[in-house]
């Protein structure tokens, strides 16, 4: 089935989300939809969806205009969505799922007919390679096979178009490939999808045509073949981008943080950090890759004294860290929180206040239990310039803020004064690449003022662009230590799987010796 | 990742005119933002007015349908039932205001006269309305205090209670004082017996997270019956009585009164100097930063360094002191004496007073004088007019059902939704 938006215009008040958009979809391609965040992805999508009505221009379908009331319309006439956070219930089984609103039904009282629908549902997983169990129940289910339960949804539903919403933002590099496997298989027997996103990679990778939009208008179409990253990055940002900042070779100097057989359980009890050991020296970035789960959180929040760990010693310059987060914070140490919005900011307080979030409480923010207003307006009003915060005003909430901006808040907060350490937990997590690139160099730029650094993130790009060691983190440890060269994607997927270093074998966990490479060189 | 970006983009999908500026350049203009300011203060000022007027609208409704003569004469003669209704309407409305501000002629008049006699009498509604504001003022400040540290302090009641125990006490135990040692030792025992009971209910949260509104409304129950008891004992219960009454408190420690001859008595004072005070302590103050900061995001909160705990149990404490003071003023600056049920449930009040002034110094003020108004009010408007009482109680209720559905009121004036009312804090509810 082809596809095509001509001249889609929408607008709300005071800004055009979509401004004379042309997109074609042909039958059996998959075609990305690469853009920042804001540049109307999403408000695109939701028109086609039917869930917004264009001001301007129209939707063909194989060269017939369509016109969509709401999603009902647009289902009936193939189109099926993926949603980036799924629609499913979770204590129903798959097949339940699936029938859910299209119901099959047999006997005068209306009986579910489930039977033909598990039947159905077994031969849609079959024909692509979906491997699902139509009697599952969906809340056991891992996040990647639930998004294979939605994708068979709209299959059930006779789709022909299929939506993808940043498919892969919430699986491991394993489960995306697996998931590109499926969308080749899909787009093989005639369907089309639209595959939405801002990685780089995954649309050269999988896409066979990719339009880039940028702030609501189509800014060109091309096709990986034609493009590398660093074209597609300047026609999404519009000018060129650093995707991997210059920097100089390491000076490492004294060991600033050092982590000695540390032990964090976590709320279950189990040992969610297990006996590990990591040193980070002045002037270098060590960077833990790993997948989300593997005790990285656990990790930072005791570094961070929120969480108590449960043995083992925490050394910032030679001293016991002290274990509460002021004195954390008194003692030098910048912490980039991995979820900024819960952790880092507070969204109804003004861009001012956020900026003296953990400070305001000393000179010369305050004395006693005065606060000073003017002190905190200077304060703002020279970070919000000097890290070019985008914001109306000092005083606007935080939370209105966009998400880039955001982080730049964090950023300015935390490396605004003198600090040894910096911890930073998936600091360019959900930001586009103008602002990872900003995130980076100026990450870079403490590393070269002397601050040790330790980043965790589960972004391998990020991973190995900033890292001047590499630690890869699997259950609790730290499995081997790599320098960028030997780096490479494979290898580190390897390890983040839980390959052993050496021989590609699982690590052996259970047992009493530390596996190879737990204890990190000091290089 | 994906939350993020997706959380990003929905903003600007839907709410795009908050993303568009972001994208200027940054030109934070003092003089600018405080007038933004100046603008969304009185947007915050337009909602609840409005409410008013809708309550007072339908308000007017009730009064023609609830009086039978004029129903009779809609049937008979609709013309004359339309100037009748309208006269009705007036007259009682008009009663209300004369009995909560006072006649307008009278208070012009009596100003210009000099006579101290017409001055009292005329200024009686005023002073009337005082007396009802002042505690709920107090009680109005204590849950919102409470409420912007993320705690709904359903207990302003029983520490109010606690608070005329100990102002009672301290009153008529020391003799020979003179007031300007008594009077404050008097009201600072009002202060503490509340600050005790708001303390209970804030280290219980913060040491096992036992839940505030469960442990107040419980406290409520407690402190009626430690007040019976009390007042039975031979310590507190006056001589020679058999009812649970206390003792006078000395003349030391009796809150004067503003003029001589009225009612209204300088805890109003009191009232307004502590609205000033918990104003500076939450937005000009450390402490005040972290307990909004503590009701926002207490996990943010916590990454900052603050202590959740600490800012439960000092808002606690500092909440139910103000309650304890409400009790002070009542008792100190009314009969002098305690007994049971003096409370005609200020302390439930101040929750309306504290919602309807969207949990904001001022606007408990002004509600609070609001409400005060309604109470002072009612009785002489029954007098005069013959219509029940209960249509004041109707026309609270409708003020807060107007207020806590900003949505309708903007439906029925037509004022485009603003994404950030101050008076949808309390949307967050009853949730920890």
């Amino acid at each position: 089935m082809k596809l095509e938006l001509r001249g889609i215009t929408k607008r709300f008040p005071g800004v055009v989300a979509n401004r004379d958009v042309d997109l074609i979809v042909q039958a059996g391609e998959i075609h990305a939809l690469l853009g920042e965040n804001g540049a109307g992805k999403s408000t695109l999508m939701n028109v086609l969806y039917g869930l917004y009505r264009p001001d301007d221009g129209e939707i063909l379908i194989d060269d017939r205009v369509v016109a969509f009331d709401g999603p009902g319309d647009a289902i009936d006439a193939g189109i099926g969505m993926v949603h980036q956070h799924f629609m499913l219930v979770p204590v129903f089984t798959v097949t339940e799922n699936v029938m859910l609103g299209v119901e099959t039904t047999r006997g005068p009282l209306g009986q579910l007919d489930r039977r033909a629908a598990r039947e159905r549902i077994v031969e849609i997983s079959e024909r692509h390679g979906l491997h699902i169990d139509p009697d599952a129940t969906v809340e056991d289910l891992p996040v990647g096979v639930r998004q294979r339960v939605e994708i068979i949804k709209t299959l059930y539903r006779q789709s022909n178009v299929l939506i993808l919403d940043e498919p892969s933002a919430v699986l491991t590099p394993q489960e995306t490939e697996d998931l590109f496997a499926v969308m080749r298989s899909l787009v093989a027997t005639g369907t089309s999808i639209v595959f939405i996103t801002h990685k780089l990679n995954e649309v050269l990778e999988v896409a066979d045509r990719i339009t880039v939009l940028r702030r609501g208008t189509v800014a060109g179409t091309t096709t990986p073949a034609e493009a590398n990253r660093e074209e597609l990055a300047a026609m999404m940002v519009g000018r060129d981008v650093q995707l991997v900042v210059d920097r100089t070779p390491a000076q490492p100097g004294e060991p600033i943080l050092e982590v000695r057989d540390l032990v964090v359980r976590d709320e279950r009890g189990h040992n969610a950090v297990n006996h590990l050991d990591l040193t980070v020296r002045a002037g270098e970035i060590l960077a833990i890759a790993g997948v989300q789960g593997n005790g990285q959180s656990e990790l930072v929040e005791a570094i961070t004294g929120l969480r108590e760990p449960d043995a083992g010693d925490v050394l910032l310059a030679g001293q016991p860290l002290a274990d509460t987060p002021r004195d954390v914070f008194e003692a030098g140490v910048a912490h980039v929180p991995e979820d900024r919005m819960e952790d880092g900011l507070i969204a109804d307080f003004t861009v001012a206040d956020n900026l003296v979030l953990n400070s305001y409480w000393q000179p010369p923010f305050a004395s006693g239990l005065r606060l000073h207003g003017e002190a905190i307006v200077s304060n703002a009003e020279t970070l919000v310039g000097e890290y070019d915060i985008r914001t109306p005003s000092i005083f606007n909430p935080v939370g209105n803020l966009s998400g880039g901006n955001q982080q730049k808040v964090i950023a300015a907060r935390e490396f605004s004064r003198p600090i040894k350490l910096i911890v930073a937990a998936q600091p360019t997590r959900g930001l586009d690449v103008g602002s990872i690139e900003y995130i980076h160099r100026r990450i870079v730029a403490k590393r070269d003022e002397g601050a040790a650094v330790l980043i965790v993130s589960s972004e391998l790009d990020e991973v190995v662009a900033l890292g001047d060691r590499i630690a890869v983190m699997y259950r609790g440890r730290i499995v081997d230590t790599l320098s960028p060269e030997e780096a490479t994607p494979e290898r580190l997927g390897l390890l983040m799987g839980g390959a052993h270093p050496e021989d590609g074998e699982p690590v052996d966990l259970v047992g009493t010796a530390p596996a190879a490479g737990s204890e990190p060189s000091d290089g | 990742m994906a939350d993020e970006s997706r959380h990003q983009e929905l903003e600007t999908t839907e709410a795009p005119a908050s993303a568009e500026p972001a994208a200027s350049p940054p030109v934070p203009e003092a003089a600018e933002a405080s007038g933004n300011r100046v603008l969304s203060a009185l947007r915050g000022i337009l909602l609840p007015a409005l409410a008013l007027l809708a309550a007072f609208a339908v308000g007017a409704i009730i009064i023609i349908v609830t009086d039978f003569d004029l129903l009779g004469q809609w049937g008979s003669d609709p013309i004359g039932a339309i100037g009748a209704s309208w006269s009705s309407v007036m007259r009682t409305y008009g009663a209300l205001l004369r009995g909560s501000i006072g006649d307008p002629g009278a208070l012009f008049s009596a100003l210009f006269s000099a006579d101290w006699e017409a001055l009292r009498r005329a200024f009686g509604p005023l002073s009337e309305t005082i007396v009802s504001a002042t505690p709920l003022i107090l009680t109005g400040l204590s849950v919102a205090l409470a409420f912007r540290v993320g705690l709904f302090n359903i207990g302003a009641e029983g520490q109010l209670y606690l608070g005329s125990l100990f102002a009672v006490i301290a009153g008529f135990t020391f003799v020979g004082m003179p007031w300007f040692i008594h009077l404050p030792i008097a009201v600072a025992a009002g202060f503490l017996g509340g600050a005790v009971w708001g303390f209970i209910p804030g280290l219980l949260k913060a040491r096992t997270g036992a839940h505030e509104v469960i442990v107040t409304i419980m406290l409520n129950f407690v402190s009626y019956n430690l007040i019976n008891w009390a007042l039975k004992t031979e310590f507190v219960q006056r001589e020679g009585r058999p009812d649970p009454i206390s003792k006078i408190v000395e003349p030391s420690a009796v809150i004067p009164p503003l003029i001589d001859g009225l009612r209204a008595h300088w805890g109003i004072v009191i009232a307004l100097l502590a609205a000033v005070g918990v104003w500076w302590l939450l937005f000009r103050s450390t402490k005040g930063f972290e307990f909004r900061a503590v009701g926002f995001n207490p996990r943010a909160a916590r990454y900052a360094g603050m202590s959740i705990s600490w800012a439960t149990v000092l808002s606690m404490v500092t909440a139910g002191g103000l309650a304890g003071l409400a009790g002070a003023a009542v008792i100190l600056g009314g009969s002098g004496t305690l007994s049971p049920g003096f409370s005609p449930g200020y302390g439930f009040d101040g929750i309306v007073v504290a919602l309807v002034g969207a949990t904001r110094p001022l606007g408990v003020v002004a509600a609070a004088f609001l409400f005060g108004a309604l109470r002072a009010g009612a009785t002489p408007m029954q007098a005069a007019t013959g219509t029940p009482i209960d249509i004041v109680v109707v026309i609270q209720a409708l003020v807060i059902m107007f207020i806590a559905a900003p949505a309708l009121v903007r439906a029925i004036f037509r004022i485009r939704a603003e994404r950030r009312m101050g008076s949808e804090v309390f949307a967050k509810g009853w949730g920890s």
